[in-house]
């Protein structure tokens, strides 16, 4: 073997080494954080936890039903306004946004994208609590949604472009109107990834504190009203976690574990629907 | 070629030339396409044979920076009159593209009946019995009539191709045009398709783009010989072939370039 041949063997072996070192390590935050919320938090977690609400500070039992309600309830609505938004302005822009306008929403969703979410509480907070005078659910729902909407429309429009130019031709030239074309055959062949950057977008809201204390604020007690303050898991593990208490910690750690794999599950069901993607019809 | 009594006239080029931008694609073709009968458009890569075909369902137009001057007349109607709906006037000339293009999301019948149900909504026995029509016309029926339901993935390259020429013929085109349809089959299924150029022309008029000279001559009733954007011979198949007018023709055929 010569040097050179020697050094090159080297030198890939030593750039194999580190990749998966690096690649390690990376899993490794997801295994220690997992771990940790395990360890800490699995034995608070009993029937209770799921069915009842949180007891005065002192009183040991109770549980976060609320916060997992209030979860439900303000995700689901920021879905309920960011998916159609988020999912058409994609469209938008992968089908017909090659002009000026296209450029500026895409532009203005990489902003928008890149905007710190505690600011987009402070805004939810300046146009919809501080004019009523009242920290609501919605609101919190509202600055969620505004956190969705760019994430989903730039992966949107990634997914309908990755649709082969072909498949559109062959539908033109069947006879196909060109709205027609973008949703029954360039959308619906990108369902799989559309569907897939939706959960993604869900999950990654689904764990934010920052706009939800300026907007839903938190209810120690169960409600279902959007027009009240309501409980978020995030927002209980930040209470209990900052609170003084043991009992709280303990919770704050099993709250913990809870939103983790709700996160952990849609993110799940993320890669089961992208296998899905071209899969069996009906 | 003498048109007879019988024969009505379906379509026709006058001077059409197509540009992408400022590159013209091609200049100043006309051509008649008479009915029932097959017209192969053959010249060397990049001639502009595809461009041509596309410019008869004004599918060219659809690309950015894309124009065409000149007339297409169908029955006489230039199809690029302004009163003239070119998504309308798709319905009624069908095409096949190089590469299979079967709707991924789509089962075998959802894909034949695609163009039917762009129509607007009919019986289910309706539809049931276009999509058996037009399977069988593509030779495909035996093949796939126990598996309707399915994925139209799940089908061979051969029958995927199939698949579109009866997607293409499910809402009974006057035209149908088939950019080299075999080019990513093996010969096997090259084969199918030939003989079904044979048997679609007692239903339509059908215009081929090959590049595949043997393919012209078997498939055929008249042949026109495109180079560099331009129309150097048009005539019957069997006589194009065998007695060339111009010497570019028959350098080409002959394989001399191209």
């Amino acid at each position: 073997m010569s040097g050179g041949t020697f050094r090159r063997h080297l030198m890939s072996r030593v750039m194999t080494a580190l990749v998966v070192v690096l690649a390690f390590t990376a899993v490794l935050a997801l295994v220690l954080i997992l771990g940790n919320l395990i360890a800490k938090g699995a034995s608070s977690i009993d029937w209770a936890f799921f069915t009842k609400s949180p007891v005065p500070a002192g009183e040991s039992g109770g549980g976060v039903a609320n916060a997992i309600v209030g979860t439900a309830i303000i995700v689901g609505l920021a879905a309920l306004i960011g998916l159609p938004v988020g999912i058409g302005a994609g469209l938008y822009l992968a089908e017909y946004g090659s002009g000026r306008l296209g450029f500026l929403v895409r532009f203005v969703a990489d902003v928008l994208n890149g905007t710190p979410s505690i600011v987009i509480g402070i805004v939810a907070w300046t146009f919809l609590v501080k004019p009523t005078g009242r920290f609501t659910a919605l609101a919190g729902s509202v600055a969620l949604a505004i956190l969705m909407i760019p994430m989903l429309a730039r992966t949107t429009e990634e997914m309908v472009r990755l649709v082969p130019h072909s498949l559109r031709e062959a539908a033109l030239a069947l006879g196909y109107p060109r709205w027609r074309t973008s949703l029954k055959i360039v959308a619906r062949t990108a369902l799989g990834g559309i569907v897939t950057g939706c959960l993604v977008g869900i999950a990654r809201v689904a764990g934010e504190t920052a706009p939800l204390l300026f907007t839903a604020l938190g209810n120690l007690n169960f409600s279902l009203a959007v027009n009240q303050p309501m409980q978020t898991l995030s927002l209980q593990i930040y209470v209990y976690a900052t609170g003084p208490f043991d009992e709280w910690h303990r919770m704050a750690w099993a709250a913990a574990l809870v939103l983790m794999g709700l996160v952990l599950i849609l993110a799940l069901t993320a890669r089961w629907v992208t296998r899905q993607r071209y899969g069996s019809v009906r | 070629m003498a048109a007879s009594a019988n024969t009505r006239l379906r379509l026709e080029t006058v001077g059409v030339s197509a540009l992408f931008g400022r590159t013209p694609a091609i200049r100043d073709i006309s051509l008649l396409f008479p009915a029932h009968t097959v017209t192969a458009i053959i010249g060397p890569s990049g001639c502009g044979k595809s461009t041509l075909l596309r410019c008869l369902n004004r599918m060219h137009e659809l690309t950015a920076g894309a124009t065409v001057t000149g007339q297409v007349l169908l029955d006489d109607v230039d199809i690029y009159a302004n009163d003239v709906n070119p998504v309308e006037l798709r319905r009624r000339i069908g095409m096949v593209f190089q590469r299979p293009t079967p709707f991924p999301t789509m089962s075998i019948y959802d894909n034949v009946a695609a163009g039917l149900r762009v129509n607007g909504r009919r019986p289910r026995a309706e539809t049931d019995a276009a999509v058996e029509r037009a399977l069988r016309q593509a030779a495909l029926w035996d093949e796939v009539k126990d598996r309707l339901l399915t994925s139209a993935l799940a089908l061979s390259g051969g029958q995927q191709q199939r698949l579109c020429i009866a997607r293409a013929v499910a809402p009974e085109p006057e035209i149908l045009l088939l950019d080299e349809p075999t080019a990513s089959l093996d010969p096997a299924g090259t084969q199918r398709i030939e003989e079904l150029c044979h048997a679609l022309k007692r239903h339509y008029t059908i215009v081929i783009v090959t590049h595949n000279l043997q393919q012209a001559a078997r498939v055929s009733d008249y042949t026109a010989f495109l180079y560099m954007g331009g129309l150097v011979e048009v005539g019957l198949t069997g006589e194009l072939f065998t007695k060339p007018q111009v010497e570019q023709t028959e350098a080409y055929i002959t394989g001399r370039f191209g």
